[in-house]
């Protein structure tokens, strides 16, 4: 089932060239913002010369464009760092590096990793890899898409409350959101930091595993990192599941509620046992949600002022103009939705109404995970609760875009590792992913369950 | 239900240090209202007694060495990102 390994016996000078050629063909996605070929084709010849060798030997691989990585801008699709060259590399992209993996593009996301469908991209919307008049997702849209276009093996996103497993699903590709903490955030540009999680989109759940083994363990440079705990590991028959049926209201579309219980089915098949059960919780996610992201949004955009680096708007004659012009024009307005959302529940008198009621919800949230983990190895649901959506058709109202994160917050709340797997499609031909939710530290037995579950595929 | 109006929005948009113009406050007046609405739903939740949540990994005094490490990054290189500046320093617009 692995696609990396086909890569790793070709010289790495063909696997790039074969990359950045598949790449141009599909233009038209606009999944990249840009391509590194330069850069890439130098790497390249020092891995087929010897100079560079490892697990990811000469594989090709795209970042999400608000990691810092060398070869071209990065933009976090935003006017605000349009021209900001890097000076130094995430540490998730120099942990791939060492190991011989090279990086040939930066994708396309929503600007700052704000929404759920890459249209709020300073440059232009990613078409979906399956129908390019839908949406590709968000906000990691661009590596979903060029990983679902076999462009590479695996693309790097990020996770706040949904932007890996959500595009993912959108498009037929895994998409892997750890636990919180698991991969260093150094050189990743910050959203919300009790959420933002690095993960990666690949076609099969081995490949995801040797990447997340690659990526996963603590980082002198970002404290919050939790000590290597990421191991490849098998399930057996037998896992007690649970199908989370606050998920499955009427409010999903039918069509993805089939393809979940599809998968139940499978699960079942493979001798695990599935019953139903509740997250009351749940209903209340999002609006926690859209209350924590927004205040630790409005502290981590503080530092674009137009003064330092990024934007600075021309023809200003005071600092508080400077500040202001540079973030308005740097900002696109999904960006100064949540900034102000942020200073509004933050600001005195509503703090506690908002903020601090927000914060106490969220540990009942996590009570309520952690108590169903204590009878169940692992929660399942739909990833989003529709398929693909049209282009421009959610743009108008920020509530209705923010639905589509509904089934992927709770897990981004609580720190729990989650994953998008393809399952299947709807009879208009969109591809619908399911959600895996595990415990804290379990993301290697979350991949293993996918796994188990494409090795009966197989033998089908 | 809460309401926010055009002063609010300006408000905020200062608080937020974002120079608006007339037509995007607008059009962000109605956002603001019906996300603060939304997110309004949450005062209906029983939280008395509940501790909040502050962070998620449970790792507490995570300590470092003081030793001086400028990770590869000189003083140069980061003043070169500044949009303007001047003998090795950033220029701004006079404050005082």
């Amino acid at each position: 089932m692995t696609k990396i390994a086909d890569y790793l016996s070709n010289s790495a000078v063909e696997n790039v060239k074969r990359a950045i050629a598949k790449a141009q063909e599909n233009e038209d996605y606009h999944a990249l913002l840009a391509l590194t070929e330069t850069r890439a084709l130098e790497r390249a010849a020092k891995v087929d010369a010897g100079l560079i060798t490892g697990r990811l030997k000469g594989v090709p691989f795209v970042v999400k464009d608000n990691f810092l990585a060398f070869g071209a801008p990065t933009t976090a699709a935003s006017k605000m760092l349009e021209k900001f060259d890097a000076p130094l590399q995430a540490t998730a992209v120099e942990k791939l590096e060492a190991e011989g993996a090279i990086c040939i593009g930066k994708a396309n996301l929503d600007a700052f990793a704000h929404g759920g469908s890459t249209e709020n991209s300073a440059f232009g919307p990613t078409k979906n890899a399956y129908d390019k008049s839908k949406v590709a997702g968000g906000s990691s849209g661009g590596s979903a898409v060029v990983t679902a276009l076999d462009i590479v093996p695996f693309a790097l996103g990020s996770d706040t409350g949904g932007s890996i497993r959500e595009p993912a699903s959108f498009n037929d590709v895994y998409g892997i959101k750890p636990t919180y903490g698991t991969v260093s955030r150094y050189g990743v540009v910050a959203m919300a930091s009790s959420t933002d999680s690095i993960g990666c989109f690949t076609t099969n759940a081995a490949d995801a595993e040797l990447v997340m083994s690659v990526m996963a363990g603590r980082d002198p440079k970002d404290m919050t990192t939790l000590p290597d705990f990421f191991a490849p590991t098998e399930v057996k028959p037998g896992q007690k599941i649970g199908l989370v049926k606050d998920f499955m209201t009427d409010d999903v579309d039918p069509e993805v509620r089939a393809r979940v219980n599809d998968y139940v089915a499978k699960l079942r098949a493979a001798g695990h046992s599935v019953e139903e059960v509740e997250l009351p919780t749940a209903k209340y996610a999002l609006a926690i949600y859209y209350i924590v992201v927004p205040a630790e949004v409005s502290s981590n955009l503080a530092r674009y002022d137009g003064v330092r680096y990024g934007h600075r708007a021309e023809g200003v004659k005071t600092l508080a103009e400077l500040y202001g012009r540079s973030r308005d024009e740097g900002f696109v307005t999904e960006n100064k939705r949540r900034i102000m959302i942020g200073s509004y529940v933050l600001s005195s008198g509503f703090f506690d109404a908002y903020y601090l009621q927000a914060q106490k919800a969220r540990t009942l949230l996590i009570n309520e995970f952690d108590k169903l983990f204590e009878n169940y190895d692992a929660l399942i649901g739909p990833v989003a609760p529709t398929p693909a959506f049209a282009i421009g058709a959610n743009t108008a109202d920020p509530i209705k875009m923010y639905l589509a994160d509904i089934m992927t917050v709770p897990a981004s709340l609580a720190g729990l590792p989650a994953i998008s797997v393809p399952a299947g499609e709807t009879e208009g031909g969109l591809p619908v992913g399911v959600q895996l939710i595990g415990k804290r530290r379990d993301d290697a037995r979350l991949l293993a369950l996918a796994k188990s579950l494409e090795s009966t595929e197989a033998k089908q | 239900m809460t309401q926010i109006s055009r002063d609010d929005v300006q408000h905020l948009a200062q608080l937020s240090s974002l120079q608006l113009t007339d037509a995007e406050a607008d059009g962000l007046r109605v956002d603001l209202d019906n996300i603060v609405n939304y997110i309004h739903q949450l005062s209906e939740l029983n939280t008395n007694g509940v501790e909040p949540t502050y962070q998620l990994t449970d790792l507490e005094n995570v300590w470092r060495n003081d030793d001086v490490n400028d990770y590869g990054l000189s003083g140069e290189k980061l003043v070169a990102l500044a949009p303007e500046s001047l003998e090795n320093q950033i220029k701004v617009p006079k404050v005082l």
